[in-house]
């Protein structure tokens, strides 16, 4: 049984990397059949991750979410889960090529961190917790996929302004269907980063006796929020749309990248748990 | 032995006034049909007309006389003297004419590339060849194939999938922009073919609204009830442009008819949705600068003309691709054929027999019969082989005479079916 347990990581890796490399052929021979193998890759290879999450979930008695590989694992499987879900609904299916190696890279990234044996503690073991750390990634994946939608809006803008045309064009999808889907990806992945945010002041004020600390990632956290309510607000007012919100969409994931990584490498705070070698 | 026996003149080889002298309405065709049909030297035969090419089909005995037949029945229909147009005629025998008819049902030999319509036209002539039941067995299955090779030419190839027109190019560029039109909004300014050609490809594409302003409102009002849209004055562009998602304009104007800031305005008005303008105007109607402008995409006739050139280049490529299903399917087309004549179906009939026959033999041998000695068995293989004989002897006489008096091939094809002879492909 720990052999099969052992090998189900490797699985998992295995499929979201296949994926990967079937939707890289899917861009430039464009068969269908190709796209549709590489989406069923990714979807055993998000079994196999799911799997071995319950397995160290029954071992441990808890889902362990203290550390970056923790972390990093988590990530590739809310990416995971939320590139099926979109993939599903907004039938954009060039969007496994940004999805797919996303998941891949964050996995395998997750397997090779060191797991550093350290005493956990309780504070670490709530479901208010593993809640609040979900539900930021889940936001934070969404957030991943508008972003990668908004660099293929303004790869395929481009080739429209310029005249040029060229590789992408034909292989994209319509501007239209390329901002939508980055819209509706910064609706959910907003809201749901939001309840994440939410659940963590709640958590802080149980345990600290405080809603914020303003430890660094917080504050940083907090920052990527405000771009991001700015970005919902004019669309909403003034219909901001397009170019302008496709660079908005990167620029404000690259924010949230840095508070999810950044500020652990770099700075530290109460998060520091992620990267132990960096806490102070 | 049948031969297939191609003739006709295309845009290539003839000039349009000869083209247009010679070419066939259906009812002409249909007479031709029912006329050559009767001449003894052919067997089967088919004609297609196009503006671009004046092409017959024939199965023939003797494909000299049959071609010799077709001339003449030629000019003397069309008043005109054979050496006028001989020399513009091209002529393929057996597979090569099998090819030529694969490649023009494909698009391969058309003025414009990979273009569609005329499968439809050869389809249309073939209907007639049957309803004139001028067609037999080789030409029922050469146009089989040939809808078949055609249909796989365009699934498998992209030789039809971009645009090659300019009203196509434009719609293709908004299907990038909108993705979908239906319910996308239109603005024709101006009135001009092109732009009526590329508002009729929209309505195709289930748009929405459809508004025309024209300089004189009357000419503005006509283009608008033929589509079912509604006329604009010239003045009530900008308030227009607030509403509508894509605008097509050819004017005859010295200057510009729709400017930058007059776009701006509008675009802060429709909270910044897409606009997309089609200038086919020379001069151009459209201020180029708006194209800077933050979600507007402006298109010129150059613009277009550059589409196309670079989709003409993409069909030339596909091209290759057509050319090699093509060939596949005259050498298949060729096998069929070959097995259509007496020699090899007489050998294929006895193999199939013998086979069945020798099989069954076997099979009781090594079971219950297996006690019978050695020189019993050789007299019953004896037995069978002349049971054999006896069976095939009507159906390879019939092969060797009957049958070729007058359809050869009608008679070998009953006998293959028959006995099932060509089970493969």
């Amino acid at each position: 049984m720990t052999m099969i347990m052992n090998a189900v990581p490797s699985l998992a890796a295995a499929g979201y990397v296949l994926s990967t490399v079937l939707y890289c052929v899917y861009l430039f021979r464009q068969k269908d059949i190709l796209q549709r193998t590489a989406f069923v890759l990714a979807l055993s290879g998000f079994a196999f991750h799911t799997l071995s999450l319950v397995g160290d979930m029954i071992r441990l008695g808890y889902l362990p979410v203290l550390n970056l590989g923790n972390a990093l694992t988590l990530s590739a499987w809310s990416v995971a889960v939320v590139f099926i879900v979109f993939r599903l609904r907004l039938k954009i299916k060039v969007m496994g090529i940004y999805a797919a190696p996303l998941a891949a890279l964050t996995y395998i990234a997750s397997l090779n961190i060191p797991e550093i044996p350290s005493e956990t503690p309780q504070i670490f073991k709530s479901t208010w917790l593993v809640l609040h750390v979900m539900m930021a990634l889940i936001g934070e994946a969404a957030l991943a996929m508008a972003c990668g939608a908004g660099v293929l809006y303004l790869i395929q803008e481009h080739a429209i302004k310029s005249k040029k045309r060229g590789f992408f064009y034909s292989r994209l999808p319509s501007l239209e269907q390329l901002d939508a889907a980055a819209y509706t990806s910064i609706v959910v992945g907003f809201t749901v980063f939001t309840l994440g945010l939410i659940l963590g002041l709640v958590y802080s004020k149980m345990v600290w006796h405080r809603f914020a600390s303003w430890d660094p990632k917080e504050i940083w956290s907090g920052i990527s929020w405000l771009v991001y309510a700015a970005l919902v607000h004019e669309r909403i007012a003034v219909g901001w749309r397009g170019r302008r919100a496709a660079i908005m969409a990167v620029i404000a994931f690259g924010l949230l990248l840095f508070s999810f990584l950044g500020v652990n490498l770099l700075i530290g705070g109460h998060h520091g748990g992620f990267t132990p070698w960096t806490a102070g | 032995m049948l031969d297939i026996v191609l003739t006709g003149l295309n845009h290539t080889t003839a000039p349009v006034s000869l083209r247009e002298r010679l070419a066939f309405t259906s009812d002409e065709s249909a007479e031709a049909i029912e006329t050559l049909k009767q001449d003894p030297s052919i067997s089967e035969v088919m004609l297609f007309s196009t503006c671009n090419r004046v092409e017959v089909l024939m199965t023939a005995r003797n494909g000299e006389e049959a071609l010799n037949a077709v001339k003449l029945y030629i000019s003397r229909t069309k008043a005109a003297s054979i050496e006028d147009f001989e020399p513009h005629l091209y002529t393929y025998y057996g597979h090569k004419a099998v090819r030529h008819i694969f490649r023009v049902a494909s698009g391969l030999d058309s003025m414009v590339m990979g273009e569609p319509q005329i499968l439809g036209q050869i389809k249309e002539a073939f209907r007639i060849t049957v309803k004139k039941k001028a067609s037999g067995v080789v030409l029922n299955r050469l146009f089989h194939r040939t809808f078949h090779v055609a249909k796989r030419v365009r699934t498998e190839t992209g030789i039809g999938d971009s645009a090659v027109s300019i009203s196509y190019a434009a719609i293709e560029l908004a299907k990038k922009i909108f993705g979908d039109l239906e319910h996308r909004k239109v603005l024709l300014v101006g009135a001009g073919e092109m732009a009526e050609l590329a508002v009729e490809h929209l309505i195709r594409n289930k748009v929405g609204d459809i508004f025309v302003a024209n300089r004189t409102f009357e000419r503005g009002l006509e283009l608008a009830t033929r589509f079912s849209g509604q006329a604009l004055r010239f003045e009530e562009i900008p308030s227009a442009l607030e509403t509508v998602d894509i605008i097509i304009s050819s004017t005859g104007a010295p200057q510009v008819v729709i400017g930058r800031d007059m776009v701006k305005q509008a675009v802060r008005h429709r909270r910044n949705r897409s606009l997309f303008f089609i200038d086919i105007a020379v001069p151009r109607d459209i201020d180029p600068d708006i194209n800077k402008l933050p979600n507007c995409y402006v298109y010129d006739i150059d613009d277009l003309k550059g589409v196309i050139d670079e989709n003409m280049e993409n069909r030339m490529k596909e091209a290759v691709k057509a050319e090699r299903i093509i060939d596949e399917a005259v050498v298949f087309f060729g096998r069929w054929l070959e097995g259509l004549s007496v020699v090899p179906t007489i050998v294929d009939l006895r193999e199939k027999i013998s086979a069945m026959a020798r099989m069954e033999l076997d099979k009781t041998l090594s079971s219950s019969l297996k006690h019978l000695p050695e020189k019993d068995s050789l007299a019953l293989s004896r037995m069978m082989d002349a049971l054999i004989n006896k069976i095939l002897h009507d159906p390879i006489l019939f092969l060797k005479t009957k049958s070729s008096h007058r359809d050869e091939a009608a008679g070998l094809s009953l006998a293959r079916q028959l006995f099932n002879l060509d089970e493969t492909e």
